[in-house]
């Protein structure tokens, strides 16, 4: 199973998420729900920003204009990039471009810890496990059987709920369908956002709202100029904050 | 006395190879007893399916086992045989579920649905679980002492050789059979 570049060649599917972050009001639900959804235990009383394990981040963006207006916030999963540069560092093969729907799998079981990801991915949506993942006692009953618990040791991130997907995949063979019905995937995030700021959906088919929203003028990719290829995109109807965040990334909040 | 290169190699080699084919699986595996003495074939020759206690549930995941309530449908009452009568005592009266040990579980990270290689794939149940509706007593439930999993994953044979299409559930068996119809897939199709 050879991990390729699909510069040229688009998956089938490319499962997409579009942020309006005129919507987002930094509530943090997205990244609550992820956390229970994934597994994700509560974080070690010695973890600091850095060396937490947090899949969707929230981070806070200076105001739009020297004049003041609004913060924006961003959130920000894995970019889901159709040219990872986590795949191309992996010395174990645990990282893997999924040429059907664009997802990059992350395999925690193959991971040695070496962080090489967490280097060469240039939006930090990687964490690496510095203890052994544990839950108050009684909160193991609330984990979540479709995803499994990482280990102490390994990197892990946003896999676009990938265990959504394959649940879909399941509930389309039982009713002998080829295709999943596409409101039967869609992530904990997306489901959660009480502002309805996040979009979800398969941007290979040109009338869904993704492939529509993600193509106007008002959306932009994270630092798009690397040639990432990211399939999360941002918009914004204000176009300072599109310039600043799509030229410069985001400062850590 | 001074023996020969060969001869004192194989002295220590074919203990070595002993020890390792013949004694470790025997202690690597730890044999468990099931609840209750099932006999498959008596139900299946009074004319049930798999199916009919096995079923996949609606959203295409494995519904699994049956639940007491499901056996408690035909054996209400105590009477029959020695092991209805345990059922009925242990399990239909005081409303538990029956404790079997699946020989096919597989690791927690794996994901398995069954729709895609029953429903759409029409694979046999037969194909990865053998003549299992053919016992007439459960078979040894064998655990691996370190992994936890059960031996049936691995196959009865520790060399693997003669194994039978259905013996052993490795991730090789199930990629030998994805691969030779094409059906090759991403890591995260199975795992989670």
């Amino acid at each position: 199973m050879h991990t390729t570049k699909h510069s040229s060649t688009l998956p089938a599917h490319r499962y997409t998420l579009v942020v309006d972050l005129d919507r987002c009001t930094g509530c943090g639900a997205c990244g609550t729900a992820c956390a229970v959804e994934n597994n994700i235990p509560p974080a070690n009383e010695k973890a600091t920003e850095r060396t937490g394990t947090v899949w969707m981040r929230v981070l806070e963006a200076p105001a739009s204009s020297a004049a003041g207006g609004p913060t924006t916030f961003v959130p920000i999963p894995c970019q889901q990039c159709d040219n990872p540069p986590c795949v191309d560092v992996c010395p174990q093969r645990a990282i893997e471009y999924d040429p059907r729907t664009g997802i990059v799998g992350q395999i925690p079981v193959r991971c040695l810890g070496c962080r090489y990801c967490m280097v060469a991915c240039p939006y930090h949506t990687r964490s690496f496990n510095w203890w052994s993942p544990e839950w108050p006692a009684g909160m193991e009953s609330t984990l979540n059987p479709d995803v499994s618990v990482r280990t102490r040791g390994v990197v892990e991130k946003c896999n676009f709920c990938v265990q959504r997907l394959q649940a879909a995949r399941a509930k389309a063979s039982a009713a002998g369908q080829k295709e999943i019905d596409p409101a039967d995937y869609v992530p904990a995030c997306v489901e959660a956002c009480p502002s309805r700021a996040l979009y979800f959906g398969d941007a290979a088919d040109e009338k869904s709202e993704v492939a529509v929203l993600s193509k106007d003028g008002e959306s932009f990719r994270l630092l798009a100029a690397l040639g990432t290829g990211p399939k999360v995109f941002y918009r914004s109807s204000d176009p300072v904050v599109r310039e600043r965040l799509s030229r410069t990334g985001v400062t850590r909040g | 006395m001074k023996l020969p290169a060969p001869v004192s190699f194989a002295v220590g080699l074919v203990p070595a190879l002993a020890a390792g084919w013949l004694l470790f699986p025997r202690l690597l595996y730890r044999t468990e007893a099931q609840p209750l003495a099932f006999n498959h074939k008596a139900h299946a020759e009074g004319g049930m399916a798999c199916t009919d206690c096995h079923a996949v549930a609606e959203n295409g995941r494995f519904a699994g086992l049956p639940s007491t309530e499901s056996c408690a449908g035909c054996h209400a009452e105590k009477g029959e045989s020695k092991t209805i009568n345990a059922l009925v005592a242990s399990y239909v009266e005081p409303g538990r579920e029956v404790p079997w040990l699946v020989h096919a579980r597989q690791p927690d990270n794996v994901y398995f649905p069954h729709a895609p290689h029953v429903t759409t794939g029409k694979l046999a149940c037969t194909r990865c679980h053998g003549p299992e509706g053919e016992s007439t007593t459960p078979r040894a439930y064998q655990v691996n002492r370190l992994s936890g999993y059960s031996r049936d994953l691995w196959g009865p044979s520790m060399t693997r050789a003669g194994r039978k299409e259905w013996q052993g559930m490795k991730m090789s068996d199930c990629i030998h059979c994805h691969r030779a119809g094409g059906r090759e897939s991403a890591c995260l199709d199975c795992h989670k």
